[in-house]
């Protein structure tokens, strides 16, 4: 087991910053149109990580146009330029899946604020 | 050199060009060791046979380990042979590496699927089965195998329960990801037969590459 999580190491991205579930990120994600590379922004707060080495991925949702959107991005994907980390939450679990059962004020996630 | 024997070890994911994540089966192949070579004078075709994996002592009986004296190597596990054109260019006693291999080309891997034992044919053919409820005594049975009088028999090749799996199984045109000779590892898109730390074969394809 151990060799293929050598392989697996080798995969992974050390400059993604520490965030979990409640935090609100925004994902600077490089999107290739045609010829051209830009970047795409994905800002929304994270409702879970599915843990698993290189393989880890995290689930952000947002409301677009009275939409939900949701997104999964593998945590190391070469394809991140950049995750910046907007406001950490205060949450009590580690899936926040019943935010999609709440609209508009019940969807709120408080703050979390660090001890100082 | 036509093919190496290896261990399959396990399976991730790597990332390929791009953000696209590409399934791999990790396979430990080679070094394997040519133990002998067939040529057509004395075999009546060309091939060249290859051992993998240490053999302790107390497990190789005596004409095996005539067999790997004449070529001068350890005795290996397991013995797989190769046709190859020319034999000639092969000496005994050469190592073949994963580097045998080319990085984006394609290779056919033979692996011992995992034993099902006697299955029934659902599980083995993936027959539907009956409603299972509401008063039905159908569950898990065949259902038919043919007519009546008329053929009066079973017809050959008629899916009927049976032993599944444990069966020799190729899977072709593999794309090869990555070759770590370091290490000795090959990376192979998609899956291949067999329990992990299984044997498997690699060989390289006839086949031109799809693009």
């Amino acid at each position: 087991m151990h060799r293929i999580a050598a392989i697996e190491a080798g995969q992974r991205r050390e400059d993604i910053p520490e965030f979990g579930p409640g935090d609100t990120i925004k994902v600077h994600y490089r999107v290739v149109e045609g010829s051209r590379e830009r970047i795409q922004l994905f800002q929304g707060v994270v409702i879970g990580r599915q843990n698993g080495g290189s393989r880890e991925t995290f689930t952000v949702r947002k409301i677009s146009f009275g939409v939900g959107v949701e997104r999964i991005f593998p945590v190391h994907s070469p394809k991140i330029s950049q995750i910046e980390v907007v406001s950490r939450g205060k949450v009590r679990r580690a899936k926040l899946y019943y935010l999609r059962e709440k609209v508009g004020r019940h969807a709120r996630i408080k703050e979390k604020r660090e001890k100082r | 050199m036509q093919g190496l024997l290896g261990k399959k070890i396990g399976m991730t994911q790597v990332f390929g060009d791009g953000d696209q994540l590409i399934p791999v089966t990790v396979i430990e192949a080679g070094p394997c060791v040519v133990t002998q070579i067939k040529t057509t004078d004395t075999d009546g075709y060309g091939a060249i046979q290859i051992g993998f994996g240490v053999a302790k002592e107390k497990h190789v009986n005596r004409p095996s380990k005539g067999h790997f004296d004449k070529a001068k190597v350890e005795p290996k596990r397991h013995l797989a042979e190769f046709m190859v054109d020319d034999p000639a260019s092969f000496k005994l006693g050469q190592e073949l590496t994963v580097e045998t291999f080319v990085e984006g080309e394609r290779a056919n891997v033979v692996g011992w699927s995992k034993g099902k034992g006697f299955t029934g044919v659902m599980k083995r053919w993936n027959f539907k089965g009956g409603p299972g409820g509401h008063g039905a005594h159908f569950h898990r049975a065949p259902g038919s195998i043919g007519m009546a009088a008329t053929p009066s028999r079973v017809i050959k090749g008629t899916k009927l329960p049976g032993q599944h799996g444990n069966a020799r199984n190729t899977i072709s045109n593999l794309k090869i990801i990555k070759v770590d000779a370091e290490q000795n590892i090959l990376l192979i898109k998609g899956a291949v037969p067999g329990p992990n730390g299984a044997l498997v074969l690699i060989k390289k394809t006839q086949r031109a590459a799809r693009t």
